[in-house]
């Protein structure tokens, strides 16, 4: 072992619980930071998979105004043809084209108005989770059915069942009414009450028919096998279409500016927080080191009388800081790695989080989601600062005169 | 302990303070951040929080509303509920509440020429509804409604563009009866207003009372009645009063119950500030008894002639306590002037609107208005202090157990 290596070390334990309660101020947040930033990243994750799950996709096609001003007859012509071609360039089957209109749905009984989007039923699946919560009737048979399936909470309010009638009425593409009835086929239970209550979906080649849309349509969704392989399909995508200048390609991000901004916002408060704790951990190590040093004067005045340099000295310095950090390092993401490691398994609660998870999209209990990243990030910014706060006690060595020095008390 | 004991140990206690100044002002400095943060953090989170429920408050509107039992879940015509009674309306009087209301809110259809859109008709006394949610302030274009039975709608910036309609023009709104019947007519735009949270623009149109229940054929029926006192952190205390008033077959509900989430968001609230001053707390406990042991270190000799001169062992604990209290009170007092000098320039709001939609979502506006609360402000305090001299005991014990003999032939 280096020499310097081997005297940093004695050094620290020199002062026994000094040295202890520094490191455990380390481990103390490095623990918190490993726990909250796996937290985040779970949530996270799931925060932006459930939201687009259900229906917004990775990315969709719109004509390009669709997307700032949704209105009907913002669409595009050919909407089934560009998917087929789309769908075989890109040998993909998690691609679906739709139209979204408003209607005035009405049963026997109730009348409400809805957003009703027509769908590819052998391609919707592939997209949206919504096909596969059905939980009494079923999906589409056909693309052209005059069939419709409705969320449970809306089947509840309008008082119908599956084989039940529907009328609906509503302005068509070019400002004709537009009239039809269908037939419910299902009904879907999604647990978000908001989406159980609103969500209504037509077959798109009906869709098309009652709201004079000819072969038009409003998007395209596409989604990638992976959130990481988007921006990759986008470019892909963005090449496909080029030629057409009314259309345009829209990520998540843009389909969605309400969640990435709340993630924002939520890191943003996150990182005050931690920022907080990683400079009062950088306060104590600065402490620990000055004291340090400072009731070495007279030990560091003989070595330099003897020939050390300086420099070698504030590198001993800089040693058992890295030594000392290192410790906090090491155990603090031990630990917090079998905390986070054993709450994504069991899962993570906190009274009144149920609510607050409910209106992200999230369920009631959170998943910490280990990886390289959560598991370094806090930690290493806590290991850096530690190490720029030992730099002052370490400079101050070069001020020292060994004569004076080695009379200090 | 006497005047006298207490004085010298007072002196004492400042002198070693200031003995080792760099350990001391290091050790401030810690204090001052940490309570700076928790003092700073809870103030925007407050802030936060508080918008939220005003706004949301303010959304519903009303702190306490009475509906029928289904109304909630089944927004309909058909969940409809009577105007007042007397008995309710005595009650209302009793109680002292400021302003109440009633509002016919159903699911309906508005369309232009251009377009159709989902909204949420609601028909309101214009008198007294302005008094508890509708802002006259936030109509940009025309006016406000008169009375009950006047013919015009309000509708938001938002969806007047939605409509690609304006200001004077008619549109048609559609709603059913109670016997499904579709029930539509024409109105005329008399108002244009702007929502602090952009997305009610889009929800939210307004009509007169009456004239609603003469469109939808209601008979002096409503879907809820709003009331408020302005208060909404102390509903409780009037909500149980009217309460008894109303008929058994009605839900009344106060807001924390009617949103759940906003409920949800109050008390978890408090108890984040809690935690967030705790485990700040926790973060600077370490350097504090690392400071004091220090210092109680390099005073062994020190110490141990004390007592050999006849220093009870109590007195030394006393004196690093007295240290360590004098320690917390200086942090304390600069954390607390560094806290409300930061957050009284920023009264004004933070602006943050590079994440509005986000906001929007949380529930809350796209100024971050801090709010310095006494109460937290005086639990940061009060934690630091108690928790703080608990934490400096067992250092402060360990000095005044030395044995004197052994401690004056310790080498610092």
């Amino acid at each position: 072992m280096n020499i310097t290596l081997r005297m940093a070390w004695r050094n620290l334990w020199r002062h026994k619980r000094r040295t202890w309660l520094t490191v455990s101020a380390m481990i103390f947040s490095n623990l918190l930071l490993v726990f909250s930033i796996s937290l985040q990243f779970g949530s996270y994750r799931m925060m932006i998979d459930n939201t687009l799950k259900a229906y917004t996709g990775h990315l969709q096609i719109q004509q390009q105004k669709y997307n700032d001003d949704p209105k009907i007859r913002h669409s595009f012509d050919g909407v089934i043809t560009l998917a087929n071609d789309l769908r075989e360039k890109l040998a993909s089957d998690r691609i679906a084209a739709r139209a979204v209109a408003f209607a005035m749905t009405s049963s026997e009984q109730r009348s409400y108005g809805l957003q009703i989007i027509g769908v590819e039923p052998k391609y919707e699946p592939n997209v949206s989770s919504l096909p596969g919560l059905i939980k009494v009737g079923k999906y589409f048979s056909d693309i052209n059915a005059q069939e419709i399936i409705i969320g449970s909470v809306l089947a509840r309010n309008l008082r119908v069942k599956v084989g039940d009638e529907l009328t609906l009425l509503g302005g068509g593409r070019d400002g004709s009414f537009a009239a039809g009835v269908v037939v419910i086929t299902g009904i879907f239970n999604s647990g978000n009450v908001d989406i159980d209550r609103s969500m209504a979906q037509l077959p798109l080649g009906y869709f098309q028919s009652l709201f004079a849309m000819g072969q038009q349509g409003h998007n395209i969704v596409i989604n990638a096998k992976d959130l990481t392989l988007v921006p990759e399909l986008k470019d892909k995508i963005d090449n496909i279409i080029a030629g057409d200048d009314k259309l345009v390609v829209l990520n998540w991000e843009k389909l969605q500016p309400g969640l990435k901004q709340a993630i924002q916002a939520d890191m943003a408060s996150a990182w005050f927080m931690y920022g907080v704790l990683i400079i009062l951990v950088a306060f104590s190590v600065l402490n620990t080191q000055l004291m340090s040093v400072l009731e070495r004067t007279r030990e560091f005045g003989t070595m330099m009388a003897l020939g050390v340099k300086p420099a070698r000295i504030s590198a001993l310095i800089m040693t058992e800081t890295f030594l000392m950090s290192s410790l906090g390092l090491v155990i603090g993401v031990m630990l917090g790695a079998a905390l986070s490691y054993y709450l994504s398994i069991v899962g993570f609660s906190y009274p009144g989080m149920e609510e607050m998870a409910e209106r992200f999209n999230l369920p009631g209990k959170m998943y910490p989601s280990l990886s390289l990243l959560s598991l370094s990030l806090g930690p290493g910014i806590v290991f850096l600062f530690s190490l720029i706060a030992a730099i002052y006690p370490a400079l101050r060595l070069f001020f020292l005169q060994p004569v004076s020095a080695m009379k200090a008390v | 302990m006497k005047i006298t004991s207490f004085n010298i140990i007072f002196t004492l206690a400042w002198r070693n303070l200031w003995r080792n100044h760099r350990r001391t002002l290091i050790m401030l400095a810690a204090i001052t951040v940490g309570v700076w943060a928790m003092i700073f953090m809870t103030a925007l989170m407050r802030g936060m929080v508080d918008d939220m429920l005003l706004n949301g408050i303010r959304n519903l509107p009303g702190e306490v509303q009475i509906h029928h039992p289904e109304y909630r879940d089944d927004p309909s015509i058909n969940n409809s509920i009577a105007e007042p009674d007397t008995k309710l309306l005595k009650a209302l009087k009793l109680a002292n509440v400021k302003v109440w209301t009633s509002r016919v809110r159903v699911p309906a259809v508005i369309s232009s020429e251009r377009d159709s859109r989902g909204i949420s008709l609601i028909g309101i006394e214009p008198e007294s509804e302005s008094q508890i949610g509708f802002d006259r302030d936030s109509i940009i274009e025309g006016r406000f409604l008169k009375d009950s039975s006047d013919t015009g709608l309000i509708i938001g910036a938002k969806m007047a563009e939605r409509l690609e309609t304006r200001l004077g023009k008619r549109v048609v709104v559609m709603s059913q009866d109670p016997d499904n019947n579709i029930a539509d007519r024409g109105f005329r735009i008399v108002g244009i207003y702007k929502a602090k949270i952009a997305s009610l623009e889009e929800i939210n149109i307004y009509a007169g009372l009456a004239t609603v229940q003469k469109l939808l054929k209601l008979d002096k029926q409503v879907s809820e009645i709003a009331i408020t006192n302005d208060d909404y952190r102390h509903v409780d205390s009037w909500y149980q009063e009217i309460k008894k008033a109303v008929d058994v077959n009605l839900q009344i509900l106060p807001w924390y119950e009617v949103d759940t989430y906003l409920g949800t968001m109050m008390t978890m609230m408090d108890g984040f500030v809690l935690v967030w001053v705790i485990i700040i707390f926790l973060a600077l406990s370490f350097g504090l008894v690392n400071t004091l042991i220090m210092a109680v270190f390099e005073r062994i000799r020190e110490i141990g002639l004390m007592q050999a001169l006849g220093m009870r062992p109590s007195m030394i604990l006393y004196q690093i306590l007295m240290e360590s209290l004098l320690l917390l009170l200086i942090g304390l007092l600069l954390g607390n002037v560094l806290a409300v000098s930061t957050i009284l320039p920023l009264q004004d709001g933070i602006d943050v609107s590079v994440v509005a939609k986000g906001m929007e979502m949380m529930g809350s506006s796209s100024v971050l208005y801090p709010a310095l609360k006494l109460n937290d402000v005086l639990l940061a305090n009060v934690i630091v202090i108690i928790l703080g001299l608990l934490t400096s005991i067992l250092p402060a014990w360990h000095a005044a157990s030395f044995d004197p003999v052994e401690a004056l032939g310790k080498h610092s």
